[in-house]
């Protein structure tokens, strides 16, 4: 009897440990350990940000779906892997502290055949001063990151609101809180909710919104942006992008680092070296990532996190790591799959796997502080990569560990993706988007690095009623419910 | 003065972008239209679905 265990039970490490335990059966041991005793559809907490959700709705526990699959449920946050094992105990191991299930603050070590790193991000507040430290968000401004953060930054937004039915004019800044951070999608997602929220509010003339990022270009989206045919034409992102902020009447600040954060005010450093000071009376700012800052230890018991992970926190696995300047990269580096190079009973999946280098183009101002966005893996790769991963785990599982592993690059696979611009049944709107590839592959598609027959946009109330079928429909496969295999990552 | 006119004189970011006017933002929220869309995006996501698996 095999034993793998899955870090994380978020999109990746929910899909890659559901997917085993099924194709396993009972004859081998699938356990996820993850700090949270409920699984979040992280996307809707967009909705919980500007009060069209619950908590409740976008969130379920997870002890009873992982009862039901058969998984062994530890609530627990890893600390650190010995993949080789350590002086007394021969067999890999990894070590985590319960969060929960009344052993909060214990720790435990756990032996395994196969590890899966799927610990998403850290949201890392501590890398600019006033956003917040090691212990998370700051007082200053607010996050929808979780769904706690979500349901804090709804409570700020009703004080603004009735800041302003009373009579006084408030600013909303709202982007990416840093130089390297990635996930503008959300914050995108966020500002044109809370311009939606704020005309069903009837106080829209009584705020000014203003989008900061660290994107090159607006429509950039840690993605290089995209090019899509629209009325014979193909156009950037960028084109659209800048229509859509100037229709709903929001300015845009971008190739901009976030260096500081005080109450009531930003210090921003932009792409051409100029810096300046911006107010605001609510801010909604999404920090950094970073991997979540596991340990490796070798089995004399020298550490060898340096090995196993990159220098941000993220594992390595199967990319081009050395790949070099821009003008050498090629969708080739990116990896396909996910095996760690050193140790091959380990994979990574989701945002934990450290991508070969960045989408966008790097940029610097010319006093060296990078301001690029950093590479994106939304919901449908990480699902896509889980997947692929359980696949392979299963299959070195029952046929040997010379069988072949299955492969999901990000280069060669698309992405399908719904941006919320407001919520409603007959006044909502999404941008509905695909991208193929997601990294683009310049050898393939010499012009603009993608398939544009197959990579799109538009918004509308359709793409609102996707999202909303979506949210619905990804819980429904979460839980594992009637017929849950055949909805598509 | 049309709303997107007026959008376009708030500043400069915005006078230089493309706007739409009433009837392109009308049919974003016609509900015919919009379901014609919804089956036809439906239909572009899966065949992006089914490539990458
Ligand atoms: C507000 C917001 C909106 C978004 N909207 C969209 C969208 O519309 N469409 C889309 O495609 N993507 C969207 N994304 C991105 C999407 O949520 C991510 O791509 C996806 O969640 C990544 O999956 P993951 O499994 O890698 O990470 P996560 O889903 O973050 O899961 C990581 C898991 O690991 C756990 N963990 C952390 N540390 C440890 C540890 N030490 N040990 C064990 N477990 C640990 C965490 O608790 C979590 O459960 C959005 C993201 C945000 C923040």
């Amino acid at each position: 009897m095999a034993r793998l265990v899955v870090l994380g039970g978020g999109v990746a490490g929910h899909t890659t440990a559901t997917f085993a335990a099924k194709w396993l059966g009972a004859g081998h041991e699938v356990v996820v350990v993850t700090p949270n005793a409920k699984w979040n559809w992280i996307p809707s907490n967009i909705w919980v940000g500007v009060g069209e959700m619950s908590k409740e709705e976008v969130t379920f526990d997870l002890a009873p779906v992982y009862n039901k699959a058969g998984i062994t449920y530890k609530q627990a946050k890893a600390v650190s892997i010995n993949p080789e094992g350590s002086a007394d105990n021969a067999s890999p191991f990894v070590t985590f502290e319960y969060t929960g299930q009344d052993k909060a603050g214990e720790l435990e070590n756990m032996d395994f055949d196969y590890l899966v790193n799927a610990t998403g991000p850290k949201l890392n507040f501590a890398a600019t001063p006033g956003l917040g430290d090691a212990n998370g968000m700051g007082e200053h401004t607010v996050s929808v990151c979780t769904a706690d953060h979500a349901t804090h930054a709804f409570h700020e937004f009703e004080k603004s609101i009735e800041k302003m039915k009373a009579g006084e004019r408030q600013k909303f800044l709202i982007g990416t809180g840093h130089g390297m951070c990635t996930c503008q999608g959300a914050a995108f997602e966020y500002i044109f909710n809370i311009e939606h929220e704020l005309n069903k509010a009837g106080v829209r003339d009584m705020a000014d919104i203003k989008w900061i990022s660290n994107e090159a270009f607006l429509g950039d989206f840690g993605m290089g942006g995209l090019h899509m045919k629209v009325g014979g034409y193909v156009v950037s992102s960028k084109i659209f992008a800048e229509s859509l902020y100037a229709e709903r009447g929001v300015d845009w600040m971008i190739g901009a680092h976030v260096s500081k954060v005080e109450k009531g005010s930003i210090d921003y450093e932009l792409l051409d070296g100029s810096t300046g000071k911006e107010s605001f009376d609510f801010a909604m700012l999404i920090p950094p990532f970073a991997g979540v800052g596991l340990k490796a230890y070798n089995k004399a018991g020298e550490d060898v996190t340096d090995t196993v992970f990159a220098p941000n926190g993220f594992m390595k696995v199967d990319a081009n790591y050395a790949a070099g300047a821009y003008e050498n990269w090629k969708a080739s580096d990116w990896p396909r799959t996910y095996q760690n190079p050193t140790y091959k009973n380990m994979f990574a999946a989701g945002i934990a796997f450290a991508p070969p280098h960045l989408i966008s183009k790097p940029m610097s101002s010319p006093n060296g502080t990078p301001i690029n966005p950093t590479p994106p893996r939304t919901g449908m790769p990480a699902g896509i990569i889980g997947k692929a991963v359980a696949y392979s785990v299963c299959d070195l599982i029952t046929k040997g560990e010379n069988a072949h592993l299955h492969e999901a690059s990000m280069a060669e696979m698309g992405a399908a993706c719904v941006a919320s611009a407001g919520k409603g049944v007959f006044t909502g709107t999404a941008a509905a988007m695909t991208v193929f590839p997601v990294v683009p592959d310049y050898e393939k598609y010499p012009g603009t690095g993608r398939d544009t027959e197959y990579t799109f946009g538009e918004i509308g109330l359709a793409g609102h009623w996707i999202k909303h079928i979506l949210h619905h429909m990804f819980i429904y496969k979460a839980k594992l419910k009637p017929g849950w295999t055949l909805i598509p990552e | 003065m049309k709303n997107e006119e007026h959008n376009f004189s708030r500043n400069d970011q915005s006078n230089l972008t493309m706007i739409p006017g009433a009837f392109a933002r009308a049919l974003r929220t016609n509900v015919i239209w919009q379901f014609i869309r919804f089956m036809v995006i439906n239909i572009k996501m899966l065949v992006v679905v089914s490539k990458s698996h």
